[in-house]
């Protein structure tokens, strides 16, 4: 049975790593920074700590390549749907047809 | 078939093991890729809200902030916390099974069903204050129509609307009616996720994972943490959006 076991200390790690970007997106929810860097930040913040409970927590960086392929595909599939859908409320104001 | 039968018997030996795997861990990656297939839908599933949420908060950036500022920060900054602590006892769990020392699973699978209904008990406090500030959108509690009170400029009570410029009552509504439908639907989540831990507690208790056979522990694992990740958006975009705009 070759099953990776992930180590405690790395589980704390993460842990840690979690606390300490929520502390850090509270903290950057009140600076006032300029255009939309704070939703920006935020998002960032948000995306990193998801990336390690993928990773480390769900084990995806220790399973077969095909967790991977079908993570990857999922959140692609779900860009199309973004993608599209915002091309079309976006620009409907570019052209005035009656609305 | 009848050459599985001769083949390592050894290898066929354990009472979990279905007839149609060839071995202990070909069933155990079955069952972690059935489990992601599973959570590819479930994202799909919250990426329509999370669409909708990006729709009308870029239509309505004032009411969203506004609105959101009438959340509380404290109760849900708490709430991330105990998330991820619970998210953290789960990965525990899940290692103290592989290494086949049970009481120490047993304990971290009981912790982690405690924060997840701690979690569920602050949530349940916040929508009680919501119902208060007659915040519940549309008419879904008869007697308690959406009806909040705005607060004048310069008034600080907590419990009336606070709208910055540009910002409606009518659009707050939207907000408020994505608000219960995203935090409504990953709270149902967390109460299966909590009826799945109960049913791993008993069978803990029963000795019936071990290192070789624990795929219940490890598939509800994956399960939680995807409802912790669905909070890790759901906290800065629902509670932190207009923080910076507020002693503006």
């Amino acid at each position: 049975m070759s099953e990776h076991i992930v180590p405690v200390r790395i589980y704390v790690t993460i842990f840690g790593v979690l606390l300490v970007g929520t502390a850090l997106t509270v903290w950057a929810a009140f600076q006032d920074f300029p255009w939309q860097l704070n939703t920006i930040v935020a998002m960032t913040i948000a995306i990193t700590k998801a990336t390690f409970v993928v990773l480390y927590f769900m084990h995806v960086r220790y399973s077969t390549r095909l967790i991977l392929v079908i993570l990857t595909s999922a959140l692609f599939w779900m860009g199309i749907m973004f993608a599209l859908t915002f091309s079309d409320y976006w620009t409907r104001s570019w052209i005035s047809i009656g609305y | 078939m009848a050459s599985h039968a001769t083949t390592a018997p050894e290898t066929h030996g354990h009472p979990a093991l279905q007839h149609h795997f060839e071995n202990m861990e070909q069933q155990r990656e079955a069952g972690t890729l059935g489990m992601w297939v599973f959570l590819v839908t479930e994202i799909m599933f919250f990426g329509g809200m999370f669409l909708a949420y990006t729709l009308y908060r870029s239509m309505f950036p004032a009411s969203f902030a506004s609105a959101s500022n009438h959340l509380d920060i404290t109760l849900g900054t708490v709430n991330t916390a105990v998330l991820i602590l619970s998210s953290f006892t789960m990965a525990m769990a899940v290692y103290f099974t592989q290494v086949g020392k049970h009481r120490p699973q047993v304990l971290c699978l009981i912790v982690t069903l405690v924060l997840g209904l701690t979690f569920l008990g602050i949530k349940a406090k916040e929508y009680s204050d919501k119902y208060h500030d007659h915040l519940i959108p549309g008419r879904l509690l008869p007697g308690n129509p959406y009806n909040p009170v705005v607060a004048e400029h310069g008034d600080k009570d907590p419990h009336k609307l606070h709208l910055l410029e540009g910002a409606t009552v009518k659009q707050v509504e939207m907000f408020y009616w994505i608000y219960f439908a995203m935090t409504g639907m990953h709270a149902l989540h967390m109460i299966i996720g909590a009826g799945l831990l109960t049913y791993l507690i008993i069978f803990s208790l029963k000795r019936r994972f071990d290192p070789e056979y624990h795929s219940p522990v490890e598939v509800i694992g994956l399960y939680w943490h995807f409802v912790d990740i669905v909070w890790i958006f759901l906290f800065p975009l629902l509670y932190l959006l207009g923080r910076h705009l507020e002693h503006g």
